[in-house]
């Protein structure tokens, strides 16, 4: 089911949490909320499921406005961060709760209930867990219980609210592939709310990167990572090393060095400029293959697992590089701490806008 | 950490950081720094010779003087009818204090706990109003309020509603010095509960009352159990504000309490403490029901 | 209008319901009551005011119940410390029970308390017996009103203390062992002035209780008007002898007192949470 949000504006005192902020969801997508801590994405998720009241604008929900309505007659369902299972009932009572509060007409009956919790239970791999409480569960099992709450309602719109931020790593993997799948599966409406870049790479169909309250970019992840429509977006997704230079006669400085701007930025005049270069967009070798490949020496070695983390202090640059190379490139190349390398940057970003780091 | 006293050259090596233990194994039991033992007896000994002389022998003493004449004069005492009244007033009073209480203290809990408002912390304060005003204090502002001299009670007095000297007057006098203890008692419990459980319900489609009685009650019940217990053992004491608003008249308007005082100033002793060893038992079994909550619930919090 | 903007932003229900009630009942048992002692004190005039509340009997009453409490505090320190201590780290016999009866004088009815200590230390009470002959007289004294006030005060100072104490961390002390403090050192240096802020607390609470204190007063102290007459009497025979005025205006100044002390309490209790906080 489609949402439509309008200009919304959300202030609490003197600070603005949303600003000016419109956005179309399309039926059916797992969509990411993405930014830093305090940026309103979690005060958007909740004005969308009417948790708040905005202060201006509107939420159309298959296109019917929906701006002041109750969050009961939302037909929303919320999944919370610390899961929100209510600790005196049973997993089972917790799942029906949402039946069992209709109204008596639209109630289902006993076995109906039972019937649709049973299937909601399996479908979130916890049918065994029926008659136990809360507490007896871990957080990935809590979890899924209150998915499966969620959905007992036939919610039009899935919201939830960073609900894997309160669980171990592995665990919040394991979840992260179980939520996609059980996506596929049943095709709800879904935004999740996220300060974790993997996550949202990894889960959406579409990124919408917010930061103070405003939208910063949106797209498929691809683009989001690939075509960065500004600094901020570049920096928030992956990690990145930042040069500040200048960029003049279409060339940019980076330290003592100079290369080529980018094609749009070739005439534009004299400027401070940041240049953004992903660490694994940096080839590490032996010996030189290019006139502009920068000298450096290996001061540090991160063992990531599948990756390699160097720190590489180079020639005519104020600040160490951060590169990443596979394991058997390291391997084979037999690099360790004070090496000398040579170091091809392939692909930069060159931003000249406001948002410095 | 283990260091040698007397030792000095060890404690650097001692103090050097110690691998952390890591958080998914049970604590190491570590040894305490214990006091020596002869400190430990001094310790514990004036702690008993507290106790003996401030808790155990005024227990004892009413014991040995409500005793002291034998089983048949204590049942007199308490089957005596003045006596009975008293009871049946008491019980009358707390009857309808702490429900009244009660429903007081869960409704400004809901205000407090789950909504934000200015003001709020001025609300707060005014629940701890009836610990810093003196009961007598408390039974004055009734009789100037609904007094039979004040313009409200001689109106009320014409219309035959007498308050002061009466039994409303106990039960209101009564309701001022308790209405704090099931508040407080469920203010802290609520709001380390958080608002998600009921936001949650509400997403759910669940309505005001259905949110409360099948997410908030259970969620409280004990802490509100607590907190009536409290505010129904406080009402059975409560003796200053009802000295002042009560008429003192035998059989009519005498709480248990009360009759104590009367008795004892009759020189009627036994009695007195015949009728004070209810008071006592039931203080022991708060008591008792309290610690026992307390541990269960682990829950060191002293409410004043 | 301010009623609508809290609504938008408190979504859960029932704040009207709840709020309403609420403010009606503290107004009807609690701030309409209490304002009466300012209508009653006020249409008295300045001067009347001040000879009320000046008068030598009444000053007398003033200075009795604020010593009183003030020493019965002091001793509640001690008592309290010593029990919170015993409590929290020794292990002996009969320790469960002591922590039990530690909120006995909270429980218990005041006139309770008052008849056994005045039964008690009366001339041919158990323990009056053993202090007459050492000429220690405590009924009709302010020793005894003290006594009586020490019970009271008790529980406060103890369940304020125990839980600070509970939750030291051991550490502190193995460091300062280490480091070659004694024992003692140890306590006096760093265990006290870190249990200060909660012994404040208890000791204010106690104090503070310690002034309005009625029942468990009036049997062990005689009532003697100058000497052994507390506040809240002084309150009561203006009553009986239907000196409304008066009694307001006696309660007005302890009431001021004790809302005083609220405040300080406030103060204090606030401190002491920023600093447990770090």
């Amino acid at each position: 089911m489609g949402i439509e949000l309008q200009n919304i504006n959300k202030q609490f005192g003197e600070y603005k949490a949303i600003d000016n902020l419109s956005l179309n969801i399309a039926s059916g997508e797992l969509i990411a909320l993405l930014g830093p801590s305090g940026c309103g994405k979690t005060t958007l998720l909740r004005i969308i499921a009417g948790l708040e009241l905005a202060d201006s604008g509107k939420i159309l929900l298959e296109n019917k406005d929906t701006t002041n309505l109750p969050p009961r007659k939302k037909n929303v369902g919320f999944v919370f961060q610390h899961y929100a299972l209510f600790r005196r009932l049973t997993v089972f009572e917790n799942v029906a709760f949402g039946l069992k509060v209709l109204p008596f007409r639209e109630r289902p009956s006993r076995s109906e209930i039972r019937d649709r919790v049973a299937h909601l239970l399996k479908l979130v791999q916890m049918d065994w867990a029926l008659t136990r409480y809360p507490s007896q569960l871990s957080g990935g099992q809590r979890q899924r219980v209150a998915l499966a709450r969620a959905l007992a309602v036939n919610p039009r719109v899935l919201l939830l609210d960073e609900p894997f931020s309160a669980l171990d790593a592995k665990v919040r993997q394991e979840l992260r592939r179980w939520l996609r799948k059980l996506h596929d599966e049943i095709h709800v409406t879904s935004i999740f709310v996220t300060h974790d870049q993997e996550e949202a790479l990894e889960l959406a169909d579409k990124i919408v990167v917010i930061n103070k309250g405003r939208i910063e970019q949106q797209g498929t992840p691809q683009e989001v990572y690939d075509h960065p429509a500004n600094a901020f977006v570049y920096n928030f997704l992956g990690n990145v090393n930042v040069f500040h230079g200048r960029i003049h006669n279409g060339k940019v400085s980076l330290g003592a060095h100079q290369l080529d701007a980018p094609d749009d930025l070739k005439n534009v005049e004299e400027k401070p400029s940041q240049t953004f270069v992903r660490p694994h967009e940096i080839g590490i070798s032996r010996i030189r293959s290019n006139d502009k490949d920068l000298e450096g020496t290996i001061r540090e070695v991160r063992l990531q697992g599948g990756q390699i983390g160097l720190n590489i202090e180079c020639q005519g640059l104020d600040n160490p590089i951060e590169a990443e190379v596979p394991r058997e490139l390291f391997v084979n190349l037999q690099l360790a701490k004070g090496v000398q390398v040579f170091v091809t940057i392939n692909r930069v970003r060159v931003f000249t806008g406001d948002y410095e780091i | 950490m283990q260091c040698r006293s007397g030792n000095r050259k060890n404690i650097v090596h001692k103090l050097m950081p110690q691998p952390e233990i890591s958080q998914s194994h049970p604590p190491v039991v570590k040894k305490r720094i214990s006091d020596p033992l002869s400190v430990q007896v001094l310790l514990v000994g004036l702690t008993y010779l507290f106790f003996i002389g401030f808790i155990f022998l005024p227990l004892g003493l009413v014991f040995s003087q409500a005793f002291g004449k034998g089983w048949s004069v204590y049942l007199e005492a308490i089957r005596e009818p003045y006596a009975i009244e008293a009871v049946k007033l008491t019980l009358l009073t707390v009857a309808i204090v702490v429900p009244v209480n009660a429903v007081f203290g869960v409704a400004a809990a809901w205000a407090i706990t789950k909504f934000n408002f200015p003001g709020k912390s001025t609300l707060k304060s005014l629940l701890d109003l009836p610990f810093a005003v003196s009961p007598v204090i408390a039974g004055l502002i009734f009789v100037l309020l609904v007094g039979s001299r004040t313009p409200f009670g001689s109106w009320l007095g014409e219309h035959g509603i007498k308050i002061i000297f009466s039994t409303p007057g106990i039960i209101i006098a009564t309701i001022f010095v308790t209405f704090p203890f099931i508040a407080r008692e469920l203010i802290p419990l609520m709001e380390s509960q958080g608002r998600d459980e009921e936001e949650a319900a509400l997403t759910l489609g669940a309505k005001g009352w259905q949110i409360f009685w099948t997410v908030t009650l259970p969620n409280i019940r004990w802490g509100l159990l607590y907190g009536t217990i409290l505010c129904g053992a406080r009402s059975i004491g409560e003796f200053g504000a009802v000295s002042v608003v009560s008429g003192h008249i035998r059989g009519q308007t005498n709480t248990v309490p009360l009759h104590v005082e009367i008795l004892y100033s009759e020189y009627n002793f036994t009695a007195s403490f015949a009728v004070a060893s209810l008071l006592v038992f039931l203080a022991l079994l708060t008591v008792v029901v309290k610690s026992t909550m307390e541990k269960h619930f682990q829950k060191n919090s002293f409410h004043h | 209008m301010a009623l609508f903007q809290i609504k938008r932003r408190n979504i859960l229900p029932g704040f009207g319901l709840s709020m309403g009630y609420t403010v009606f009942y503290l107004s009807a048992i609690v701030i309409v009551p209490v304002s009466m002692i300012f209508f009653n004190t006020f249409p008295m005039g300045w001067e009347p005011f001040v000879n009320a509340v000046t008068a030598p009997r009444v000053i007398a009453s003033y200075k009795l119940s604020f010593s009183t409490a003030f020493f019965a505090a002091l001793f509640d320190a001690f008592a309290g410390l010593l029990t919170a201590w015993v409590l929290v780290r020794y292990r002996f016999p009969g320790k469960q029970f002591l922590d039990a009866l530690v909120d006995l004088p909270f429980a218990l009815p005041t006139a309770v308390a008052g008849i056994c200590f005045a039964t008690l230390y009366s001339p041919i009470g158990w323990l009056g017996q053993l202090l007459a002959p050492l000429n220690l007289h405590i009924i009709n004294t302010p020793t005894g009103i003290i006594i009586a006030l020490i019970f009271i005060g008790f529980p406060f100072v103890v369940r304020t203390i125990q839980p600070v104490l509970e939750e030291m961390e051991q550490e502190i002390e193995e460091a300062a062992h280490c480091l070659g403090a004694t024992r003692w050192q140890t306590f006096t240096k760093i265990l006290l002035p870190h249990l200060f802020p909660a012994l404040l607390t208890g000791v204010t609470l106690a104090f503070a209780r310690g002034i309005g204190e009625y029942g468990s007063v009036i049997f062990i102290a005689g009532n003697l008007p100058m000497k052994t007459e507390i506040a809240p009497l002084m309150i009561m025979s203006k009553l009986d002898q239907f000196d409304y005025a008066g009694a307001s205006a006696v309660a007005l100044v302890l009431l001021l007192i004790s809302f005083t002390m609220l405040l300080l309490l406030n103060a204090v209790q606030e401190w002491q949470q920023k600093e447990y906080r770090s």
